[in-house]
């Protein structure tokens, strides 16, 4: 485990330990258990976590509702927009070759802004300048399809993360590794401590954004990570971030360079 | 904007019982939720779905307010002529959508 780090506050489990007379086997088994990141090797999509009959939803186009919501982004991705009247494709042309691999790299550093921005950002950034259309209200349907369908064209790619991204990295691993909330919980202590065990009747999964947007079986819907991420702090009673928060755009760094080399599965299906 | 997927096999053999995969984007609002405010949800669902071979009905299923989202259905038939199979789905406020694809029987 990490000693002098900030990240997880484990010392009040590890002094009941010590003042249970723990044995030193059983100290050390605690801490094989909090190890900190989890080894590269060791990283497992939420995909192998789900039940089999959540695996064939996603296994199957026919049968993954978010390939509803990429039939409406494929429509959007050619519709002239804004007072510009243009499309994305008007840009960007076919976006099975244009939008190639793009997913897989965001959030990306943007120069011209000196900070990153997330995919759903991007595509809003573009409404808003090149096509001088209103910015899409978070998680529409709208914004939702045409992330769906930008991100389906990475799938199977490795995820990437830029140099640049460093200090909002670490910006996001500092907010992963806070303890928050009435429960006064980190995502660490859940995601990277206890990945392998069950919350209630739930997985607890490592928390790798592979798929998003991901259709979620819970929201009967697709969504985007934000709202993922937003889940999960009502979860542990914190306040979440809003829409578009910084914190959240680091949050999203941080799991996506936590995830870096594994493969991008959007849209996926989650319980 | 409402869509469906429909996955049918595009050749079958004469005779062969073929898989038909249906899936269409609609909310299924059960009218017992209530929103934010208190106000209840009105009730918006799919209610019936049928299935055409060559005009006649080979399938066709009433759905209730239990179906989830975007509901998903399988079913088989047995391939017996080339032709057309028409898909419809109907429901509250007017709801209706009809989605056509061929199948070739040698």
């Amino acid at each position: 485990m990490r000693l002098g780090g900030s990240r997880h506050s484990r010392r009040p489990r590890l002094a009941v330990e010590l003042a249970c007379g723990g044995l030193v086997a059983a100290l050390a088994g605690v801490a094989a258990a909090f190890s900190g990141d989890i080894p590269l090797a060791e990283r497992r999509s939420g995909y192998e976590m789900m039940s089999r009959a959540s695996r064939a939803m996603q296994d199957d186009d026919t049968a993954n509702p978010a390939m509803l919501w990429l039939l409406d982004g494929e429509a959007t991705w050619n519709l002239p927009a804004g007072e510009a009247r243009r499309a994305c494709a008007d840009c960007h042309g076919s976006a099975t070759t244009s939008m190639k691999g793009v997913a897989a790299r965001y959030p990306a550093f943007d120069g011209a802004r000196g900070r990153p921005v997330d995919i759903e950002e991007r595509i809003n950034l573009c409404r808003t300048e090149r096509q001088q259309a209103a910015p899409l209200p978070f998680e529409s349907r709208d914004l939702l399809a045409l992330t769906v369908y930008v991100a389906r064209q990475s799938r199977g790619m490795p995820i990437q993360s830029d140099e640049r991204l460093r200090p909002v990295i670490e910006m996001g691993r500092a907010i992963y590794g806070r303890r928050q909330g009435q429960l006064n919980l980190s995502c660490a202590q859940c995601h990277d401590d206890n990945w392998d065990k069950r919350l209630a009747g739930n997985v607890v999964t490592q928390g790798h954004p592979t798929g998003y947007p991901i259709y979620r079986l819970e929201w009967q819907s697709v969504g985007s990570l934000q709202r993922r991420l937003r889940n999960c702090f009502i979860g542990i009673r914190a306040e979440p971030y809003d829409y578009g928060a910084p914190e959240h755009v680091a949050l999203e760094a941080f799991l996506m360079w936590r995830a870096r080399g594994m493969a991008v599965e959007s849209p996926a299906v989650r319980p | 904007m409402s869509r469906a997927l429909v996955k049918v096999p595009g050749t079958a053999r004469r005779g062969e019982v073929i898989e038909i995969r249906t899936l269409v984007s609609h909310v299924m609002e059960t009218g017992f939720r209530v929103s934010n405010t208190g106000a209840l949800i009105p009730r918006d669902i799919i209610t019936g779905f049928e299935c055409r071979y060559n005009g006649e009905q080979v399938f066709r299923a009433d759905l209730y307010p239990a179906i989830a989202a975007n509901p998903f259905i399988v079913f088989h038939t047995v391939a017996t002529e080339s032709g057309t199979l028409t898909f419809t789905w109907t429901g509250d406020n007017g709801y209706a959508l009809t989605q056509s694809v061929t199948i070739r029987v040698a």
